[in-house]
């Protein structure tokens, strides 16, 4: 294979594992305010006990997140160093943001969250946790606006000749607001908490179904619920509005998303089907008029297709039809998962209807897919480009490395990255066997809150 | 030198790597020691001796090389795809260090422990020797061509002196750790700990001093240089000062001070790497001429500028947490439940 194709499928695979962790982190950030606060303000020790629970699943993912993403960072310079200096200029301040408001922030107060519990008082262990998920929050932020101006880039100008060649910011503001970074961070965001909150969701469900840590598992399945409801019905939204700036900047990449060749008003939505790549045709179940409605909407608007490109210009049709269309089908049944599990507990009947405790418990994996497919559809319909408009893939590749040398580092960290996971699985089914500790839940020293009348 | 925009960030990124030596130095130091003792509480004392606080210092370098990265992407593109395999090592070391720490206590095992044990010592060395042989490499210079792409090879990056600055790394990564582990601990590992501190300083004043010869023997570019810059001899004695006053602090056992002294001797090293390097980033060796400075390599001004305030704004708050948090671990470790 070539340097292309193994740097591609390096940085790929890189980031794919990478983040299966950020979203948990971020998801389960929330949740830990959520239920320290809740601690804090009704004095149940229910909920310092969730907390407390919840908080070394938090530490894992925290790890396996810090571990995996030191790698990201080192390979824009390692496989893409001329991409590296076409972008320094303008996602320098970004990165540099990142670094300083959201890790050191993160792995501060990480330590006052995770054994500050009996150093602390609670008030500052629950600002601690705090800080933790906001840290969270910014990592998300600067990496989102980065990519985002890959996709949509402004406030730039271009000095310099071929490989000389670089962007320079002449506007902060505006490449840090480019077009699509508002609408991707929440929907980024969004994504993020599904994860945290159906991890928990999951958990819970397993010690109903198994009969233990009832009181504990009720709790945290309410608070899990209650955000992956919120979650999911925001990602709907976020979800639309996103696919409409996509529909305005990038209109090759909507257009390979939806396996559209002919620009038509009246433009189809596709609900479920296939592209022919050869004949240029896109079959499956279709509402006319929809995507015209959904990308403009006005149902005679006219859609840009694919054949308004140059077949170089184009993003692969099939691969970008399928992560898309995977994304959105589980991104929808998510919200019904959430409302099942509602309408199961306000009924009282989990106990007796053990299949909706077994939908819940698989449906962690629900938001891990629909978050890789959604990244994958990102950043595959963005190809040819890697910068778009500016900067093919092929150019950002480092000029001196070699494709024994990328080979060598795919294995290594294939290696690695398998031994990690099987680790992560190990630790996190060793935390779930164990389950929440009981002796959180009598509280004394520093722990133990003024009793309220 | 001139305080441009260039400088100050050339200065900024030196202080970020040298906060990262200085913090994370320590916990490299006590994984480096790490076997030396073979019961099991001990070790899992050291490891708690860093617990709270080896994550917060591994961050220095991640904004480092997102710092190196904004200011002067031509150097962090040159040098990361030129020492692309051995970057790829230190990652693996690092990372393998990382999950040690967070692993190796989950589950009672002896083999489960000991396989992690390993992991981390091993990791915490080889990281300490890559990052040390890097420096050694940009002290040294290295190969650069015309359009400012490295032109050496992995094994060209395994000279004698680069080994050489690796090695005294490693040693004094352990008297720094060593003597931390002092002050975070007692009874009986501390005792230890107090043995092998005292190693430890024997084996890096060897190493300094060696080193010290060989540079100025060896290091083409430098004598010119410091003959030019007298004064630069004033941050040679202060270092030298500083590493002697290590010794001679510990022996009164005066722990604490023994550390800021050799805090102090990390930082001067630093500084002198640092003026002898400015105003070049990578030195080019044989061609001077294709050396990646302040100036070539650097992103626009305006960049610059912006990334100034961010720093202003941030930096003040990083430090008040960072000094919270050692504030709040403060005092020799104990294990409790929520221990690694």
């Amino acid at each position: 294979m070539d340097v292309l194709t193994l740097s591609r499928v390096q940085f790929g695979a890189t980031i794919s594992f990478h983040y299966i962790y950020p979203p948990l982190s971020i998801g389960l950030g929330v949740m830990l305010v959520l239920m320290e606060g809740w601690w804090l303000k009704t004095g149940k020790p229910v909920y310092h006990q969730s907390a407390r629970y919840w908080t070394k699943v938090f530490a894992l993912t925290f790890a396996m997140g810090v571990a995996t993403g030191i790698v990201m960072e080192f390979e824009f310079g390692t496989n893409w160093a001329t991409y590296s200096r076409f972008v320094g200029d303008v996602f320098g301040s970004a990165l540099a943001a990142e670094g300083i408001f959201a890790f050191f922030l993160e792995a501060g107060f990480l330590a006052v969250l995770l054994f500050g519990w009996d150093k602390v008082g609670p008030r500052l262990h629950f600002f601690s946790t705090c800080m933790v998920c906001l840290g969270a929050h910014f990592s998300a932020v600067w990496i989102v606006v980065a990519n985002s101006w890959m996709q949509t880039p402004a406030g730039y100008h271009l000095v310099g000749e071929g490989i000389k060649a670089r962007a320079e910011i002449t506007d902060f503001w505006q490449m840090v607001l480019n077009p699509s970074t508002v609408i991707r961070l929440f929907h980024t965001l969004c994504g993020a908490w599904s994860a945290g909150a159906f991890l928990v969701i999951s958990i819970s469900a397993w010690y109903l179904l198994k009969k233990t840590h009832r009181e504990f598992a009720r709790a945290s399945l309410e608070a899990g619920l209650a955000v992956a409801l919120a979650a999911s019905l925001l990602q709907a939204v976020t979800g639309h509005t996103s696919a409409k700036t996509v529909a305005k900047h990038q209109p090759a990449k909507l257009a390979a998303f939806e396996g559209l060749y002919q620009t038509t008003s009246n433009a189809p939505l596709t609900v479920a089907g296939w592209v022919d790549e050869k004949h240029e045709r896109t079959s499956g179940l279709r509402i006319p008029g929809m995507l015209s409605f959904l990308a403009h909407g006005d149902f005679h608007a006219p859609v840009t297709g694919l054949r308004e490109f140059r077949p170089a210009d184009r993003p692969p049709v099939t691969a970008s039809f399928f992560f898309f269309h995977g994304m959105v089908g589980i991104g929808l049944t998510l919200i019904g998962i959430a409302l099942l599990g509602f309408w199961g507990l306000r009924e009282g009947m989990l106990d007796d209807r053990r299949w909706i405790l077994w939908v819940l418990v698989f449906s962690v994996l629900g938001p891990q897919a629909a978050n890789q497919l959604g990244w994958f559809a990102a950043e595959v319909g963005r190809q040819p480009w890697l910068v778009y408009g500016l900067m093919r893939t092929p150019e950002g590749l480092s000029a001196v490395v070699k494709a024994n040398a990328v080979l060598g580092s795919l294995i290594l960290f294939t290696f690695i990255y398998f031994l990690l996971f099987a680790v992560f699985i190990y630790l996190l089914n060793d935390k779930i066997q164990h389950g929440p500790d009981d002796a959180d839940l009598v509280l004394s020293g520093k722990l133990a809150l003024p009793t309220r009348e | 030198m001139h305080l441009d925009l260039n400088s100050i960030w050339y200065v900024l990124v030196g202080v970020l790597f040298t906060g990262y030596a200085m913090l994370d130095g320590f916990d490299l130091g006590i994984g480096a020691l790490h076997l030396f003792t073979r019961k099991d509480e001990e070790r899992r004392l050291m490891l708690n001796s860093i617990g709270p606080v080896w994550d917060g210092n591994e961050v220095w370098l991640v904004t480092g090389g997102g710092a190196l990265f904004a200011a002067f992407p031509n150097v962090y593109a040159t040098a990361f795809s030129g020492f692309y395999f051995a970057l790829f090592l230190l990652l693996a070391s690092l990372i393998f260090r990382a999950v040690a720490i967070e692993f190796r206590s989950k589950r009672p095992e002896r083999w489960w422990r000991q396989m992690w044990d390993v992991s981390f010592a091993a990791g915490s060395v080889l990281s300490s020797l890559l990052i040390g042989v890097a420096l050694g490499n940009i002290a040294w210079g290295v190969p650069v061509d015309a359009n400012g792409e490295f032109a050496g090879t992995f094994l060209g990056l395994l000279k004698p002196y680069s080994l050489l600055v690796g090695v005294t790394t490693v040693g004094l990564f352990m008297m720094h750790g060593a003597i931390y582990g002092v002050m975070k601990t007692e009874g009986e590992l501390h005792d230890k700990l107090r043995v092998w501190a005292r190693r430890s300083i024997i084996f890096f004043v060897i190493c300094a001093v060696t080193l010290t010869m060989a540079t100025l023997l060896f290091v083409p570019h430098l004598a010119p240089l410091v003959r030019e810059n007298p004064w630069l001899f004033s941050v040679a004695v202060a270092n030298m000062l500083a590493i002697a006053n290590v010794p001679r602090e510990f022996q009164q056992g005066r722990d604490g001070r023994a550390f800021l002294s050799s805090c102090a001797a990390i930082v001067t090293l630093m500084v002198l790497f640092a003026l002898n390097s400015f105003p070049n980033l990578i030195y080019s060796l044989p061609n001077p001429e294709h050396s990646l400075t302040i100036y070539n390599a650097a992103s626009s001004p305006k960049t610059l500028g912006i990334m100034l305030v961010i720093a202003g704004i941030g930096l003040p708050v990083v430090l008040a947490y960072t000094v919270s948090v050692y504030w709040i671990f403060r005092g020799k470790v104990k294990l409790d439940k929520m221990s690694y």
